[in-house]
């Protein structure tokens, strides 16, 4: 060994380095608020934090399943976001969040893959045809469930049988058929703007189509509370409300 | 070492806090999961059937790797050619990488419309949304892992052994079977035992390039992530993940005595 290595200095610049840079951000002395949302307001509330006045926004966007089981399990947020309202009826129940609203509905629709030839709902009862949904645990999965579940039987297994893989997240399901692995899969409407050209959307008729609310509450645990229920205004009437509809999401009526 | 000087305290308390943050996770799992709940979440259908096709996928990937890896890390080990450096840095490269990438990487490479995937559909073969695709990714993961041990172990054997053998008139490939993989054994069970590891507790990789689906592709990490992200699912989650720990321990363990007693018994070989 003649070449001495400064390991040592290694170590201390390993830790010193990161500390640093996560002073960095608190300095400007904005208060910063935490979202939890559901991965398909992603674009929508990702505009809509940049331009959030007086505190900056920090969000963590994932299936709503996974953030309602981290905020369960004592994650720190200040608002949750969720593509549905059953996990925020829960979560209020268990004292972990306030009253939750619904501020946006959507609606689902079937994303198929460039080159494929789907030109229905029917056609993805074709056999061999790769179908990708959402896991039965997650709001987009349920949702999925009850368009099927409106179906002729025979369509509806046959639809069913055709499932390669069921996903935790909307987002999930479009890389899946974006990415070239899946023929179809079912997403919310507003995803598909998310990969322009990279898709293609055959609609789904309204008699089939499943009430996709999206329901927010401020986390009791909120470390700014009055922050939290003014972004929380700003979805439901506000700048929050207008990225929301030019997404292509639906007034919450 | 004495513990009374300076950096013998020093260094009993970094063991201490070594050891103490590692096994915490996991004594915290069995301490929210009673031994009841195990059991339960071994008698629900979609655990046992995620369990059952982790332990098939895991073995038949280890298998793939033990059988292609050791002559490979045999030639890696003991031949100088130009860009040796290289290709060995090239094998070790899915090790830290993050397991997305690797999903990402293997859809490119042999997903429908990856630079293989007409070839691949063309031999008849379906990877993506498959369980040939679930043991393509863990091979894809845990082979780095052997080959590094395996190369190590080899490199380490006695030159002068190899030669004896072919001097006393061993063909290379009973110089191979006879001298040098008896004396690598116990760098390659802890290769094998690495991998085997490592391809059991495969995730991202595998969610992306094979998906998750009960009984074909949803193993037994993708089964505690669906449960994880279901109302209520938690319970089920941590049960599931005490089981995989359990059954992962007793692999870990059992190659570990495997290895050892081949130590035992050449004691001459090994060095």
């Amino acid at each position: 060994m003649e070449r001495n290595r400064p390991v040592g200095g290694l170590i201390v610049a390993m830790l010193v380095v990161p500390a640093l840079m996560g002073c960095g951000g608190g300095g400007s002395g904005e208060p910063t608020l935490t979202l939890f949302a559901a991965s398909s307001l992603t674009e929508a509330l990702g505009k809509y934090d940049d331009s959030f006045p007086g505190a900056r926004v920090r969000s963590s966007f994932a299936g709503s399943g996974q953030l309602a089981a981290q905020l369960g399990q004592g994650a720190k947020a200040d608002v949750f976001a969720s593509a549905d309202t059953g996990y925020l009826a829960e979560l209020h129940r268990a004292g972990v969040v306030g009253r939750p609203v619904v501020f946006a509905r959507n609606r689902l629709v079937v994303v198929t893959a460039e080159g494929a030839t789907l030109k229905s709902l029917r056609d993805l009862a074709r056999p061999a045809t790769k179908v990708v949904i959402g896991d039965s645990g997650v709001p987009v999965g349920q949702y999925t469930r009850a368009v099927l579940g409106r179906l002729p039987a025979g369509e509806r297994e046959a639809i069913l049988a055709n499932v390669r893989s069921e996903e935790a997240e909307a987002s999930s399901v479009l890389a899946k058929v974006s990415g070239g692995a899946a023929d179809a899969g079912f997403v919310y409407v507003t995803d598909v703007a998310t990969v322009a050209g990279r898709v293609r959307a055959v609609p789904i008729p309204p008699r089939l189509q499943p009430d996709v609310a999206y329901a927010a509450a401020v986390v009791s645990g909120s470390g700014e509370p009055r922050l939290a229920r003014r972004y929380l205004q700003g979805l439901l009437n506000g700048a929050g409300a207008a990225d929301l509809g030019a997404a292509g999401f639906l007034p919450p009526r | 070492m004495r513990v009374r000087s300076g950096f013998g305290l020093l260094a009993l308390a970094a063991a201490t806090l070594a050891v103490g943050f590692l096994v915490l996770p996991v004594v915290a799992i069995f301490a929210d999961v009673s031994p009841a709940r195990l059991l339960d979440a071994l008698g629900e259908e979609p655990a046992r059937e995620a369990l059952w096709l982790s332990l098939r996928t895991t073995l038949m990937a280890v298998a793939i790797v033990v059988a292609v890896g050791t002559p490979a890390a045999y030639l890696l080990a003991l031949r100088r050619f130009r860009g040796r450096a290289l290709v060995l840095t090239a094998i070790e490269l899915p090790l830290v990488m993050p397991p997305a990438v690797a999903g990402i990487a293997l859809l490119a490479a042999l997903g429908p419309s990856g630079i293989l995937g007409g070839a691949i559909e063309g031999a008849g073969l379906e990877l993506v949304f498959q369980t040939a695709g679930v043991v393509v990714a863990l091979i894809f993961v845990s082979a780095p892992f052997f080959l590094c041990q395996g190369i190590a172990a080899f490199a380490a054997l006695d030159p002068r052994l190899l030669e004896a053998a072919r001097t006393l008139g061993a063909g290379p490939f009973r110089t191979f079977a006879t001298v040098a993989v008896p004396g690598a054994r116990p760098g390659l069970t802890a290769g094998l035992a690495l991998a085997w590891g490592r391809a059991l507790g495969e995730f991202g990789a595998t969610l992306l390039f094979a998906g998750s689906l009960e009984g074909v592709t949803q193993t037994a990490p993708l089964a505690i992530f669906s449960e994880f992200s279901r109302p209520g699912g938690l319970v089920s989650a941590l049960a599931l993940s005490g089981v995989l720990i359990i059954v992962a321990a007793l692999i870990l363990v059992s190659v570990k005595l495997l290895g050892a007693d081949r130590a035992v018994e050449n004691p001459g070989v090994f060095r």
